[in-house]
């Protein structure tokens, strides 16, 4: 019962904190723009002078 | 005869191998590199800058506006800057021209060799620049002017337009699907334990456990991500109304409260599995439905910001000032550059010039203006600059008078109640009903407990929700939206797609929509395909309207060198001139009634070529498509009733109007309404307006005024007018789709309700069957997306 009452909870907190992670990146606009992060890999930065 | 014209017309005449212009993709002067002076700059800063890579990584879209840069437009940069308090600044500009992911990376890479910018990002979705940086406003200019000089446009948003695409409601509903997927498959996973329990054993202890967990997340999940709906139900309850939103409303609210008691209670049956995952697949069609809509919007905001333009104000000093058309105080004095749009309305002081005024009144031909003519803002500048002394803004303009009657307009309309509503005035109450007579059936028929008799009626409602009916609607709204959108048709109205498969009459307005929105030049088999090619090399160098039809009729030529251009008169290049009448015409030929341009060589008669409105070039066949399916289509026009019924003829339109004044048009629409038509007005010009908000449901292509775009449902792009067939056709296949949707939902709650009524369901039977049902309706719609 313990054991079980414990892995119940541990999940909570996981995806609590996946869900958290989620609202804090829509909140920085990362989902804004996916057409442009689709694309942005295909460039590396020139080197820095 | 000068060696360079010589050259190029034997270049022109020959057409020998062309060449295309190493930055922009244009074909460029016999074998050159660069198209024009502003190419190769572009191509020496970005070589300059180690930005080489560009050139071999993008693909250049065809349908986009080339990368050529056109420093012809000057901005007013510091009504859009948003200042915070700390100094920072901050710009958004729409980008014209954008391509490719080369162009982002392009873009943001000049900007990083700016100093002093802190944040230069470009938005590949919205096709939005962002700019930030520390210090002087004045600044911007210079940011804008790298950009610019790579061979984009630039041009700012005006911060109310900005304000309103921040999309809140957007963020609001996938914050609530957020919370309402990790609620859903966090209570699912202690559900599936709990019927587990059922089959192995499980004791009433555990499951009582279980049911808590469940009950702790889901209860203020459904507070959070329930939000939009309640809402919803509960304003249209306050107006004694109800939609769809209402029995869901009260179906989950319900649900959880029984499915709390019971896990007080102890019971065996809980179901907060079926409360959250209901909300989690509703959420996921508003969110997508948001989503398409938001898309199109955005794209026909776009295409009203491209067009927007500056005006220039006479100073005092004699300088000019770029202006806001908006922030002009009455009786400033306006500039009116050759082929610039006239943003204003105003009396001529200065200047004699023809207008283009079909965007205004539907005239096609241009009307003469000189000092004392007075011009409505969205006329064209055909001839030379003008000055403009601006009358009184704001409710005084046209455009004011136009609002005000798209608005009386717009009042008279009506409320267009959504099929989803129909349904569900229906049935809400027959739900509700269902489920009160099953309690009282079990409580006194039955003689069962009351907590029974509750459950019972309560695992009706739950079986009831209107899960797979409230995404019958929606779901074929995203794929058809979606799917217009793919073919440049910007769908902005929920509701525009039921209208759309309603409709049985078509108004057409004429110039601009059945037409071309530039005037064509008239081929009638005489002319001059060699002096065309030489007219069209002296026309590539200005950025009149007809010399740019000069330019598209002729095909690739090339550009001549040296061509000056003469204000008021025409083009000259050594001995070799494109212009009026006066300035390379023959005096003695007989006049012509449209616009003219001649063509005048040294040793052989001058050439002219006369221009005319033009028809679409699918205009004939989508007319006739639209006839074949049956609907009746009326022409009515502001134009002059040669001009209209020689059209109409082509085109094989019995019924149309010529001379209809914005007033009349509304009559016309307003008559065929009332005698129980469903009309589509497809218009574009300013005077369209007011008859684009009385139709049943209206269309405008993107080269419509402001005022028509804004108003408009639907908004398709390109040169065709095919879309308002492929529109039409979607749409009734849409309405078919959600027809077949509704049936299939209503059958599987025909199914699953006398279960229920029995008491026979279970929480495991309600989560499949509503999952199940809800698959169904949205595998339906998805056969939307193949192509007829």
């Amino acid at each position: 019962m313990t054991t079980m009452l414990f892995l119940i909870l541990l999940s909570i907190v996981l995806g609590g904190a996946g869900l958290a992670v989620f609202l804090w990146a829509l909140r920085s606009g990362q989902y804004d723009d996916l057409t442009g992060a689709a694309n942005r890999i295909l460039f590396d930065d020139p080197p820095k002078p | 005869m000068t060696a360079a014209a010589a050259g190029a017309m034997s270049v022109g005449m020959s057409a020998v191998t062309q060449s295309l212009c190493a930055h922009c993709g244009q074909v460029a002067p016999g074998g050159a590199r660069f198209c024009c002076p502003g190419c190769e700059a572009a191509f020496t800063t970005i070589q300059g800058m180690g930005l080489g890579r560009y050139y071999a990584e993008r693909v250049l879209a065809p349908d986009a506006r080339p990368p050529r840069p056109e420093s012809n437009e000057r901005w007013d940069l510091v009504r859009s800057i948003a200042t915070d308090a700390k100094g920072r600044n901050e710009l958004v500009v729409a980008v014209d021209g954008l391509q490719c992911g080369a162009c982002v990376w392009l873009i943001e890479q000049a900007l990083a060799r700016e100093p002093g910018l802190v944040a230069g990002r470009v938005n590949m979705t919205t096709r939005r620049l962002r700019l930030v940086w520390d210090g002087a406003t004045g600044q911007a200019e210079r940011y804008v002017a790298a950009v610019e000089r790579l061979g984009y446009r630039l041009i700012p948003y005006n911060a109310a337009s900005l304000a309103a695409s921040q999309d809140r409601t957007g963020r609001a509903l996938i914050k609530a699907l957020a919370v309402a997927g990790f609620a859903a498959s966090n209570v699912m996973l202690s559900s599936v334990a709990v019927w587990a329990g059922l089959v192995q054993g499980m004791g009433p202890g555990t499951r009582g456990l279980m049911h808590w967990v469940s009950a702790l997340i889901a209860m203020p999940a459904i507070a959070y991500a329930g939000q939009p709906f309640f809402r919803s139900a509960f304003a249209v309850l306050r107006r004694g109304r109800t939609n769809m939103d209402v029995p869901i409303s009260i179906g989950v609210v319900l649900v959880t409260a029984v499915s709390l008691a019971e896990t007080i209670r102890g019971g065996e049956h809980a179901y907060f599995d079926s409360a959250v995952s209901l909300l989690f697949f509703l959420l996921i069609g508003r969110v997508l439905d948001h989503v398409a809509r938001g898309r199109a919007r955005a794209a026909a905001e776009q295409l009203v910001t491209l067009r927007a333009n500056d005006v220039a104000v006479l100073q005092a000093d004699g300088s000019t000032q770029r202006l806001a058309a908006e922030a002009v105080a009455p009786g400033a004095m306006v500039l009116v550059a050759a082929g610039e749009r006239i943003g204003v309305d105003g009396v001529v002081t200065a200047g004699n010039a023809p207008l283009d005024a079909s965007l205004v009144t539907g005239e096609s031909l241009p009307v003469a203006a000189g000092p004392g003519t007075s011009v409505f803002a969205g006329t064209v500048n055909l001839g030379a600059a003008l000055t403009v002394r601006a009358t009184a803004t704001g409710a005084a303009t046209l455009l004011a008078e136009c609002v005000r009657l798209i608005e009386a307009a717009e009042a008279r309309r009506g409320r267009f109640v959504v099929l989803a509503d129909r349904v569900a005035r229906r049935y809400a109450p027959t739900v509700h009903l269902a489920a009160s007579l099953t309690f009282l059936w079990w409580w006194l028929a039955m003689a069962a407990p009351v907590s029974q008799a509750l459950l019972t009626a309560c695992a009706v409602l739950i079986i009831t929700c209107p899960c797979a009916l409230a995404l019958a609607v929606p779901a074929v709204q995203v794929i058809a939206t979606g799917r217009l959108f793919q073919q440049g048709i910007l769908l902005k109205s929920a509701t525009a797609l039921e209208r759309l498969a309603e409709v049985d009459t078509v108004v057409f307005d004429k110039t601009g929509t059945l037409t071309e929105p530039v005037l064509g030049l008239v081929d009638d088999g005489t002319l001059d395909r060699a002096a065309l090619r030489i007219a069209a090399g002296l026309a590539a160098a200005s950025r009149h309207p007809l010399s740019r039809s000069l330019v598209e009729a002729a095909g690739p030529v090339v550009a001549l060198d040296d061509v000056r251009e003469i204000p008021g008169q025409g083009l000259q290049a050594g001995a070799l001139r494109l212009g009026s009448r006066a300035f390379a015409g023959d005096a003695t030929a007989a006049a012509a009634a449209g616009p003219e341009l001649w063509l005048a060589r040294p040793g052989q008669p001058a050439v002219c070529f006369r221009f005319d409105e033009r028809l679409r070039a699918d205009a004939v066949e989508t007319v006739a498509r639209l006839k074949s399916m049956g609907l009746a289509i009326i022409l009515a026009s502001g134009d002059r009733p040669e001009a209209v019924g020689r059209i109409a003829a082509t085109l094989g339109i019995v019924e149309w109007r010529a001379a209809q004044s914005p007033v009349e048009k509304v009559a016309l629409v307003e008559r065929l309404r009332a005698e129980g038509k469903r009309v589509l007005m497809v218009g574009d010009g300013l005077n369209d307006g007011p008859s684009l908000a009385a139709a049943s449901v209206s269309a405008s292509p993107a080269t419509a005024a402001d005022v028509s775009q804004t108003v408009a449902d639907v908004i398709f792009q390109g040169n065709r007018l095919g879309p308002v067939a492929e529109t039409l056709t979607v749409a009734r296949r849409a309405k078919s789709v959600m027809g077949q949707n509704i049936v299939l939902s209503l059958a599987y709650n025909a199914i699953m309700l006398p279960l229920a009524v029995c008491g026979t369901i279970t929480p495991w039977l309600a989560a499949a069957a509503m999952s199940s049902s809800s698959l169904l309706v949205m595998g339906n719609s998805f056969r939307l997306r193949r192509r007829a």
